[in-house]
C-alpha cells in the first residue's frame, strides 16, 4: 500500500506533468532544429511563431464553438489547428520570400540571419498583441479530466490521488502521432529525401536537381505545422498569452542544443531531458520518501537537492556540460 | 541665409511658446511585460484625471496638462530608466506618474528621479523596500506597502485557525517583499510555514514548484503573485495535482479574470487586497464607465489619485514645476481641508485658487504618512459561489 502511495505521488507530481511539458517542448525544438538543418540558422522568432499560429487556432475555435460545431469531450480546438496552421503557413512563406529569400540569396552569415530573426521576433510579437491583445485567452473545452485526483483517491482508496488532465493526455498522443509523420516523411518521401540531402550538402543537392526553392518552402510549412501543433497543445494544457510563448524559447533552444542542433531524433530527446531534469533535480522526496521507508528513517527535512529556484539553472548546467563534453549534443547534431 | 536665420529663429520662439502651455506629465507603466494587461486600465485611469483638471478650466492659467506614456516593462531595470530619461531630458516632463512594479520603480527613482529633481507617485509599487529608499522626498506611492499587508493577511489566516501553510511567491521585489513581511508576521502570531518557493512569472509549467510545495505539505497555500501570471499558474497545477484545494491570495490575485477561469474550483480560497470603500471608489466606478473602461481592474484608482495629486499640488504651488509637486503632495492629500472626491477635481482646483485647504480623500482615501506613504485599508474576501464576498475590512 505504502509503495502504490510512492508511487502514484511520485506519477502525479513528477511523471505526468514533465511527460507532458517535455512532449511540448519536443515538438517546439523539433520545429526550431529542422530550420537549423535546412537553412542553417538559429530561428529566434520561433516562439512567436508558435503564439500567432495559436493565435489563429483560437480565432477559428471560437469562431467553430458560436457555430455550434464541438467534439464532444475533446476540445474544438483540434478541429481548429489545419487553420492555425494554414495561417502560420502562409506568414512563414510570406516571411521568407519577403525577408529570408534576400539574405539567402546574398549568402549571408547565420549570425546575421539570427538577427533577423531576431527582428522578425519582434514583429510577430507585436502582430499578436495588436490582433488578439495581450491577456490570457482561454478556449480549452470538453472534460478537463480523465481522471481527477478526488475521484482517484475514492476509487482505489489510498491517501495519494492521482490526476490526468485530457489535455495532458492528448499533447502526449498528438506529440507521438506528429513526431511518427514527420520522419515517415523525412525517410520515406521523395521530398522528405532532398530536406535531408540539402541538408546534409547544399552544393551537392543542388547538382543532383533537388530544388532549393521547393525543399525551402516545405521546411517552412512543417515547420509551421509542428509550432502550431506544440502551440496549441500547450495553450490547451496550461493557458495562453502570448509573453509566455516568448519565454518558452529559451527552454525550446536548450532543448535542441542538448539533443543535438540540427537532429530531430536530438530534439525530442532533448525536450524530454530538459523537462524531466527541471522537476526531478528540484522535487521534494518527503513525501515519497515517507511511504517507502521505516517510520524510525523518516526524513524531517524536504530532502530536496536544490531549491526550484534553481529549476532553470538545472537545464542550463545540463546544456554547459553536454557543450564541454559534446559539443553537438547527444545525438550527434552540427556543431554549434 | 539671414532670412532663413530669423525664420528659423521665429519658429523656435513658436515652438517654445507653444511648450510653455503644456505642462507634460510621465505615465511609465509596464504597457508590454508581465502586467501588460493591467496598464491599460491604469494608464486610462490616470489621463482621465488630467483631462478632468483640463477640462475643468480651473487650472493655472493657460497650461494644459499632457500626458506622456512611456515602457517601464514592470521587469527591465535597463529599458524602465531608459524610457523615464528619456521623458524627464527629452519631453521634459515635470513630474512623472508611476512607475508601476516595485523593481523598476526603484530604478527610476535613483536613476532618474533623484538625480534630475522630478517627484514620481507610484500608484502599485507596493514593496516595503521603497520606504528605505533615498529619495530626496521626491517619492511617493499611492498603494500602500505590503510590509502592512503582510501582517493583515497573517492575521486572516490565524483568525481563520490555520496554523500551518506553504508559501509561494512571485519572483521580483513585490513577491520577496511581502513573502519576507507576511513570513515574519505570521511566525510572530504562531503559525508554522512549512515551505517557502518562489516562481517566475511567464512560464508554462510550474509542475516542479508545485511538487515540492505538495511535499511540504500545510493547510493552505498561500499565493503571492500575479492573478494573469505565476500565481494563476501555480493555483491552475496545484488544482490539477490536487496538491492544494484552499488557496490564501495577495493583492496581486485579485481579479476578474482568476474567477472567470477558476472560478468555482477555488470556492473558499480567501485574500486581501488593498481596498477603498465608500463614495469615493463609487463615484470613480462612474467616471471610470463614462469614460468607456471598466474600474474593476487592480490599481485603476491608485491611478487616478496619483495623477490627481500631481495636479492639486502643482495648483497649490501656483506653477506647474517639479519642485511644486513635490513640495505640496502631503498637503494636498492629507487633512485639514475640504475633502476631495474623484470628479470633483475641478472644485479642488477653485478652492485652492481662492486660497482654501484641500485633503484629497480621490478613490482611494488617500491619507500619505510623513514619508508618503498611504497606509491603505484592505478588504479581507472570501470566494463563494464562484464571486468575491467580503469579510470583513482591516
Amino acid at each position: 500500500m505504502d509503495l502504490l502511495n510512492a508511487l502514484v505521488a511520485l506519477a502525479n507530481f513528477v511523471l505526468i506533468p514533465a511527460l507532458a511539458y517535455g512532449s511540448q517542448l519536443a515538438l517546439g525544438a523539433l520545429g526550431v532544429t529542422l530550420i537549423y538543418a535546412v537553412l542553417r540558422f538559429s530561428n529566434f522568432a520561433h516562439g512567436d511563431t508558435m503564439a500567432i499560429g495559436t493565435m489563429v487556432t483560437i480565432l477559428a475555435t471560437w469562431a467553430l464553438q458560436s457555430l455550434g460545431v464541438s467534439l464532444g469531450p475533446l476540445p474544438t480546438a483540434l478541429l481548429a489547428i489545419p487553420f492555425g496552421i494554414a495561417g502560420a503557413a502562409v506568414l512563414l512563406l510570406l516571411t521568407d520570400r519577403v525577408v529570408y529569400r534576400f539574405y539567402r540569396a546574398q549568402k549571408a552569415k547565420p549570425v546575421i540571419l539570427v538577427i533577423v530573426s531576431m527582428g522578425v521576433m519582434f514583429i510577430y510579437n507585436g502582430m499578436t498583441r495588436f490582433i488578439i491583445g495581450p491577456d490570457d485567452q482561454s478556449f480549452a473545452d470538453g472534460e478537463r479530466f480523465l481522471i481527477s485526483a478526488r475521484d482517484f483517491k475514492a476509487w482505489s482508496g489510498l491517501d495519494e490521488g492521482l490526476a490526468l488532465k485530457s489535455t495532458q493526455a492528448i499533447t502526449v498522443v498528438t506529440a507521438i502521432i506528429v513526431v511518427a509523420i514527420v520522419f515517415w516523411f523525412l525517410t520515406h518521401t521523395r521530398t522528405g529525401k532532398s530536406m535531408r540531402a540539402y541538408s546534409d550538402n547544399e552544393d551537392l543537392a543542388l547538382l543532383s536537381g533537388i530544388s532549393p526553392e521547393t525543399v525551402v518552402r516545405v521546411t517552412w510549412i512543417i515547420v509551421a505545422a509542428l509550432a502550431v501543433v506544440a502551440g496549441t497543445l500547450y495553450g490547451l494544457d496550461k493557458s495562453y498569452k502570448p509573453f509566455t510563448y516568448f519565454q518558452l524559447l529559451l527552454p525550446i533552444f536548450a532543448s535542441a542544443i542538448v539533443g543535438g542542433i540540427g537532429s530531430p531524433v536530438g530534439a525530442i530527446a532533448g525536450g524530454f531531458v530538459i523537462a524531466f531534469s527541471e522537476v526531478l533535480f528540484t522535487y521534494a522526496w518527503k513525501k515519497v520518501l515517507g511511504y517507502l521507508l521505516p517510520e524510525t528513517l523518516q526524513p524531517d527535512g524536504l530532502v530536496q537537492l536544490l531549491s526550484t529556484d534553481y529549476k532553470f539553472a538545472v537545464s542550463f548546467v545540463i546544456l554547459i556540460i553536454v557543450l564541454l563534453f559534446r559539443p553537438t549534443g547527444l545525438f550527434r547534431g552540427k556543431s554549434v | 541665409m539671414k532670412k532663413w536665420l530669423l525664420a528659423s529663429a521665429a519658429s523656435l520662439l513658436a515652438t517654445g511658446a507653444v511648450t510653455a502651455e503644456d505642462a507634460r506629465i510621465g505615465v511609465i507603466l509596464g504597457f508590454t511585460g508581465p502586467i501588460e494587461s493591467l496598464t491599460p486600465g491604469m494608464a486610462a485611469s490616470a489621463e482621465l484625471a488630467l483631462s478632468e483638471v483640463n477640462d475643468s478650466g480651473a487650472f493655472l492659467t493657460g497650461i494644459t496638462l499632457v500626458p506622456e506614456r512611456a515602457d517601464s516593462t514592470c521587469i527591465d531595470a535597463a529599458a524602465a530608466t531608459a524610457a523615464a530619461e528619456r521623458l524627464v531630458t527629452t519631453d521634459g516632463v515635470l513630474a512623472i506618474m508611476g512607475a508601476d512594479c516595485s523593481g523598476v520603480t526603484g530604478a527610476v527613482l535613483s536613476n532618474v528621479a533623484v538625480p534630475n529633481g522630478v517627484p514620481m507617485i507610484s500608484p502599485s509599487a507596493t514593496s516595503p523596500a521603497l520606504s528605505g529608499a533615498e529619495d530626496n522626498g521626491l517619492f511617493f506611492r499611492t498603494a500602500p506597502s505590503d510590509a502592512r499587508q503582510g501582517e493583515v493577511l497573517a492575521q486572516i489566516l490565524i483568525e481563520r485557525d490555520i496554523g500551518s501553510v506553504a508559501v509561494t511567491y512571485t519572483n521580483n521585489d513585490y513577491g520577496k517583499g511581502f513573502a519576507d513581511s507576511f513570513e515574519a508576521a505570521y511566525a510572530e502570531l504562531g503559525g508554522e510555514i512549512t515551505l517557502t518557493s518562489p516562481h517566475e512569472d511567464g512560464k508554462g509549467d510550474y509542475s516542479a514548484e508545485i511538487g515540492a510545495l505538495a511535499s511540504a505539505g500545510g493547510d493552505v497555500l498561500v499565493v503571492l503573485g500575479y492573478s494573469d501570471q505565476g500565481g494563476k499558474g501555480m493555483i491552475q497545477a496545484a488544482l490539477d495535482t490536487g496538491a492544494f484545494d484552499t488557496f490564501a491570495m495577495g493583492d496581486g490575485m485579485y481579479s476578474d479574470a482568476l474567477l472567470a477561469d477558476l472560478g468555482g474550483d477555488i470556492d473558499g480560497s480567501f485574500g486581501s487586497v488593498p481596498w477603498a470603500e465608500g463614495e469615493g471608489a463609487e463615484a470613480f466606478s462612474a467616471l471610470a464607465s463614462k469614460a468607456g473602461f471598466t474600474a474593476e481592474s487592480s490599481y485603476t484608482r491608485e491611478s487616478y489619485d496619483a495623477a490627481a495629486l500631481i495636479a492639486l499640488a502643482m495648483m497649490k504651488g501656483a506653477e506647474a514645476s517639479s519642485a511644486a509637486v513635490a513640495a505640496n503632495v502631503l498637503d494636498v492629500a492629507n487633512a485639514p481641508g475640504e475633502p476631495i472626491l474623484p470628479g470633483e477635481l475641478g472644485k479642488a482646483l477653485k478652492i485652492i485658487a481662492e486660497g482654501g485647504e484641500i485633503d484629497y480623500v480621490g478613490a482611494t482615501d488617500v491619507e500619505l504618512g510623513d514619508s508618503g506613504e498611504a497606509a491603505g485599508s484592505y478588504r479581507y474576501y472570501e470566494i463563494t459561489d464562484g464571486a468575491f464576498s467580503t469579510v470583513s475590512f482591516k
